[in-house]
């Protein structure tokens, strides 16, 4: 039966689309969270798969720290208004104001920690029950043990001891009042998995993406592009470098990294040949201690 | 390329996480950062030793305590295929963590510690292996560097293995001496055991035919959600949305809803908008049929001529997985698929001893972590199929009202 077997690219899209329906399924006020980046752009192709010609059983949602990159957020609009889906943002800056919530300190200030806050009024706010990620598990070694229907108490909190047992594709979205549901459809994706996928689907990216010129800064070997949003020092190392982002987060804790791939196919050789992981390469916030990604999805981090 | 999905198991300390270690590693599949990270970490850093079962031990409780509490998932892939690996726990406490990664398993590895031989908790996976009817079972017998890879130690376990196998009637085993500290039989075929005839792990994991696995004759197809788009271009448009779970459908093939029992005709198949022919498992599809029948989430379209049992009493092997035990009598939600049902369990035949293998008749309750043979009946008929016969449509979980817990994988006979 040669002819009726699926290349790992298909099973891993089939299975993904199949949790979308579970969600579709299961919930009644679910929520599909989009920051404009590779992952949940994947995301939005994959739900466009499970439920087209129908419109989406759920909106897009994303948590704006203040900090995107403009290129992500442009994108964000573009594709949101190129579906034609609804689209909620919600600011952090407002929760801030709000809650008279105080901002971090320091050279890389970032809302990373804050945006857990807007993240869990803006559940409160719509009543969403389920809301749909982009995280997966090869991403993180906490992330490497969370179920694909990862339930939270009202507090968003994540107790990784108390996992409900998940068998075959049958999932139990069962919760009670107050509580939600974070749903990871791309768990058992890979990043390169991503970017064949990309690829294959000639899904449209963010230009951040590929190799630009661009003003950073040189900070413990990681690059960081300058903004308004980082203090520069007057001893700071600052230089017009070509980069692309493999991750795209907030520009005070996401670093870029030197490249000259300006299409998918040499960012694709450049993940292969690459000895970093996308985590240790990108992100700024992980370094602070080992246990930095699960205490913050015990309290309520995506 | 495809995906072979396979979890270690075996006891405690047996060295599952430090086999998945030294395999990820041997095969380059580990980063820079992640190898720096995990080598600060480990324990006798000084003489240059890294644990490399901190590599799935992701959580603050399992580095400090050296064990693994719940399932990790890992990757990597060679020029031949992507793996998606389940790294389960040993300890018995944390037994139903295991059968979450055991559940979607195409192969387990067992190990056994060559120093302790198979023990209660080899016997315990191998039942579940054998129950959740894993097709493909690989028995590890490591830490041979302990027992200065010795033949003779090697070939004791296999014999008392191969008892455990006959008695679970597990299929397609195969047998291999590792040191997953050294990477000996790891990646590479080892020099430390030149009487064993057979392949390194790896190259086993790569080659273990799973394609026929796919069961392709008895098609079904679990309704998840009904596409209704109610616009003016597309007013009539009605599109059952699911996945094909197993087997095959054609546009034109006649078709019953199960279980209200009605027919119609499959008269367009969609994958990801596109009009197709054929579809097959696992694929997730959309089908249009010719007739406006009743058909709602939970139901299941199968061939006209080729039915599931659709019934209300269940036979079924459990695992009990809930903190508070199950006594006959208790009331459930029985999920199968997309399928909600109330259901009570109405009596408990017999626990399995683990160490025997014996049946305890008519036990007062099972216990977290129990294997059960109970009869379950459903508030409404359900359509299923013999787990043996066809994992896809033959598996459902039990869940608990009141806390909505999952406490019971339910493997119907
Ligand atoms: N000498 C020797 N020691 C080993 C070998 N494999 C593992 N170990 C050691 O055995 C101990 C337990 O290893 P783990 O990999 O954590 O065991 P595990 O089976 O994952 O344990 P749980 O997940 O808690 O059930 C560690 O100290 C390992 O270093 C081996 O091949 N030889
Ligand atoms: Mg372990």
């Amino acid at each position: 039966m040669s002819q009726h077997r699926l290349d790992y690219l298909d099973q891993l899209e089939s299975e993904s689309i199949h949790i979308f329906r579970e969600v579709a399924g299961q919930f009644e006020r679910p929520a599909l969270l989009f920051s404009g980046g590779k992952d949940s752009i994947v995301l939005v192709h994959l739900a466009l798969k499970a439920f087209r010609p129908g419109k989406f059983p759920f909106p897009l949602v994303h948590i704006d720290t203040g900090h995107n990159f403009q290129e992500a957020l442009d994108f964000r609009d573009h594709l949101a208004n190129a579906i034609g889906e609804k689209l909620i943002v919600r600011n952090v800056v407002d929760t801030i104001k709000e809650k008279n919530l105080t901002e971090q300190k320091g050279k890389f200030a970032s809302r990373n920690a804050l945006q857990t806050y807007t993240l869990l009024d803006t559940i409160e706010e719509f009543k969403f029950d389920a809301c749909i990620g982009g995280a997966r598990r090869d991403e993180e070694k906490a992330r490497a043990k969370e179920r694909i229907f990862s339930v939270r108490d009202e507090f968003g909190q994540w107790d990784p001891k108390l996992q409900r047992p998940e068998l075959w594709n049958t999932y139990n979205g069962r919760i009670h009042k107050g509580e939600n549901v974070r749903v990871f459809p791309i768990s058992n994706w890979t990043e390169l998995d991503i970017w064949n996928y990309i690829k294959r689907n000639e899904i449209e990216l963010p230009s951040i993406y590929f190799a630009h010129n661009r003003e950073v800064l040189e900070w413990q070997g990681q690059l960081v592009a300058t903004s308004e949003f980082i203090k520069l020092d007057e001893a700071d190392k600052v230089s017009v470098k070509k980069v692309r982002y493999r991750t795209v987060g907030d520009m005070t804790c996401t670093a870029a990294v030197e490249s000259t791939a300006s299409n998918i196919d040499d960012i694709i050789k450049e993940i292969i040949a690459t000895k970093t992981s996308e985590r240790g390469e990108t992100r700024i916030d992980d370094r602070v201690s080992e246990a930095a990604m699960e205490d913050r999805k015990k309290n309520g981090y995506f | 390329m495809d995906i072979l999905r396979f979890i270690t198991a075996g006891s405690v300390d047996d060295g599952k996480s430090t086999l998945i270690g030294r395999l990820l590693y041997d095969s380059k599949s580990i980063m820079i950062d992640q190898l720096e990270a995990i080598e600060k970490q480990s324990k006798n850093k000084e003489d240059g030793e890294i644990d490399l079962a901190l590599l799935t031990d992701g959580l603050r409780a399992e580095r400090e305590q050296g064990i693994t509490i719940d399932v990790a998932y890992k990757y990597f892939s060679t020029p031949k295929r992507k793996f998606i690996i389940a790294d389960a726990p040993g300890h018995t406490q944390y037994t139903r963590n295991m059968v979450t990664g055991a559940s979607n398993s195409d192969l387990a590895i067992i190990l056994v510690d060559a120093r302790n031989g198979v023990v209660e908790q080899t016997r315990r996976h191998s039942i579940i292996t054998s129950l959740l009817n894993i097709p493909h079972v690989v028995v590890a017998i490591n830490k041979m560097d302990l027992v200065n890879n010795s033949q003779d130690v090697y070939n004791n376990i296999v014999i008392d293995y191969a008892a455990v196998a006959i008695s679970l009637g597990l299929k397609d085993i195969t047998y291999i001496p590792i040191s997953a500290i050294n990477g000996d039989n790891i990646v590479e075929k080892s020099p430390a055991f030149p009487w064993y005839e057979g392949e390194s792990l790896l190259h086993i994991l790569e080659n273990v035919e799973v394609a026929n696995d796919i069961n392709y004759t008895d098609a079904r197809f679990p309704v998840q959600y009904v596409i209704r788009p109610q616009t003016e271009a597309l007013h009539d448009y009605r599109g059952y949305a699911g996945k094909v779970v197993s087997g095959i459908y054609r546009k034109g093939d006649k078709i019953t809803v199960q279980p209200s029992g009605l027919q119609s005709i499959i008269s367009a198949i969609e994958i990801g908008g596109k009009e197709v022919d054929e579809a097959f498992a696992p694929q997730s599809v959309v089908l249009h049929l010719s007739d406006d029948i009743d058909i709602s989430r939970g139901d299941v379209i199968v061939q006209s001529d080729n039915q599931p049992s659709v019934e209300n009493e269940l036979d079924v092997l459990l695992c009990w997985m809930g903190n508070k035990p199950l006594i006959a009598g208790n009331k459930y939600l029985l999920q199968i698929n997309s399928r909600i049902t109330r259901a009570v369990v109405k009596e408990i035949e017999y626990k399995l001893d683990v160490n025997s293998l014996l049946e305890e008749p008519a036990p007062e309750q099972a216990a977290l972590n129990d294997i059960v043979k109970v009869k379950i009946k459903t508030a409404s008929p359900v359509p299923f199929d013999s787990y043996k016969k066809l994992r896809v449509n033959g598996g459902a979980i039990l869940i608990d009202e009141t806390s909505n817990v999952t406490v019971g994988a339910c493997m119907i006979q």
